[in-house]
């Protein structure tokens, strides 16, 4: 483990989580993904994991000695991008108005 | 709500191909793409793609961009459209949520064809969040689509074929790069992508690493060393490079957060990128009804993601009844050309991943 970057590298950059505080919770005892997730907000930002969930379960796997393979990423939620809540307010007006027509 | 007959997402190479040959089979398609036009990673590559002329080799990624989307603009039963995202997929009703221009929609298809293709990798190392720090292929979109010249001097990490193709096109356009860095004993691209920046006096270092990003406010250097035969950095190996800009190519693994919504069985396949769909022959997932191809299936390149979105859109068609009897030697054809795209040394990656894949019907999982 002499190769593993000092613990204020950033992991999720969406989220600010950098390796220590990663590294807290896991010796906490959250040894899944969705723990991990639910507690630090990784794979929840603007990238939706895309930056993040590989490194965290690389992270994951180095600490717990579980194999990269055998580890469930954490849920993928709809929606994945933000929409606003106006723009499913106004589809959902305009199919009561069709519903009615 | 909308209903559909066939959708396909995304419109890069696997995409424009699918939706093309089950609207040949004659059945009604929908293509949704991101961005406000066709041709995905395509219309990114200047090169000219290599393999069989089947996939349009000795042309320009950008120009195949552009012959598949006259072909399929020229049919009269696709609908194609731009710059829409798919939300999230809603396995209990089969719906489609979709922001389009700002507006939301519901769409049901009655069949599904995922191509969302693939996501740059990142790396951990301290600094990594300065600014400067990109993915190769955002630096690529920078130059290529948007025709901003992205930095003033690069260090690329990875020297696989995006590494080295980016790496070219950075010194086409006037951006010095200081280095090419390679974790492993050798380089993993193309030889001939190789050749063209060792031409130029841009130095590949294997068995180099990043050790981290130097800088205040934005990059100004980094510091590289040297990996032994297990990957670990050689004491005292340390350099320092001065750059403006670090471009991460890494890797990419595939867009699959579609198919965990819909519950396909997934396999986690070091090879292809990540977790991967498992699927039949003919590219439909555990889920009936819901088929995938190009990176989304697995990390290959272009060629293979054309043959595969092909495959996904002829067995979409012919599950709804569009068959023509030329169809069985078609799928013949296809798949052989998939054999002959994957054969040889430069195929031995993907071949062993594809091996360790389990056939669909072996691992149905259960929705969660």
């Amino acid at each position: 483990m002499d190769n593993v970057p000092p613990d204020d590298t950033i992991i999720c950059r969406c989220s600010d989580v950098t390796r220590a505080e990663l590294r807290a919770w896991i010796a906490h005892g959250l040894t899944s993904m969705d723990e991990l997730k639910r507690l630090t907000r990784i794979t929840m930002g603007p990238c939706q994991g895309r930056t993040c969930r590989h490194l965290v379960m690389q992270e994951l796997a180095a600490v717990t000695g579980q194999p990269l393979e055998e580890l469930t990423p954490s849920s993928f939620r709809q929606p994945l991008k933000g929409i606003t809540l106006g723009a499913v307010a106004d589809w959902v007006a305009k199919e009561k108005q069709e519903k009615e027509v | 709500m909308e209903q559909r007959e066939i959708v396909v997402i995304g419109g890069g190479p696997a995409g424009l191909s699918a939706a093309l040959q089950a609207a040949h089979s004659g059945a009604r398609v929908t293509i949704i793409e991101g961005e406000k036009r066709l041709g995905g990673q395509l219309i990114k590559q200047t090169h000219m793609f290599f393999g069989s002329h089947k996939q349009h080799a000795g042309t320009r990624g950008i120009d195949i961009a552009t012959l598949l989307e006259n072909e399929l603009r020229a049919l009269p039963n696709v609908e194609i459209i731009l710059g829409a995202t798919v939300l999230g997929y809603y396995y209990e009703d089969g719906a489609l949520t979709i922001e389009d221009h700002e507006a939301f929609r519901l769409m049901i298809p009655k069949r599904l064809i995922v191509a969302s293709g693939a996501s740059e990798k990142f790396l951990a190392f301290p600094n990594n969040d300065l600014p400067g720090v990109y993915g190769a292929g955002a630096v690529q979109t920078l130059m290529n689509v948007y025709g901003v010249k992205p930095a003033q001097r690069v260090l690329m990490i990875g020297a696989g074929n995006i590494g080295l193709i980016v790496s070219y096109q950075l010194l086409q356009a006037g951006v010095e790069v200081a280095a090419v860095l390679e974790a492993a004993p050798q380089i993993s691209g193309y030889l001939v992508h190789a050749s063209k920046i060792l031409r130029l006096g841009v130095p590949i270092l294997t068995r180099h690493s990043i050790k981290e990003a130097l800088g205040k406010h934005t990059v100004e250097g980094a510091i590289i060393h040297r990996l032994d035969d297990r990957w670990q950095p050689v004491p005292h190996s340390e350099q320092q490079i001065t750059c403006d800009t670090i471009c991460l190519a890494v890797g990419l693994s595939p867009l699959c957060d579609l198919l965990w919504q819909a519950g396909c069985a997934m396999q986690y396949i070091a090879e292809l990128g990540g977790y991967v769909a498992l699927r039949d022959e003919g590219m439909q997932t555990s889920v009936p009804g819901i088929y995938v191809a190009g990176d989304a299936a697995g990390v290959e390149e272009a060629s293979a993601a054309m043959v595969e979105g092909s495959l996904a859109g002829l067995s979409a068609a012919l599950s709804l009844g569009y068959n023509s009897p030329a169809d069985e030697e078609l799928t013949a054809e296809l798949r052989q050309q998939l054999d002959d795209l994957r054969a040889g040394p430069g195929g031995a990656k993907i071949r062993s991943g594809l091996e360790k894949l389990h056939p669909t019907a072996d691992n149905p999982k259960e929705v969660t």
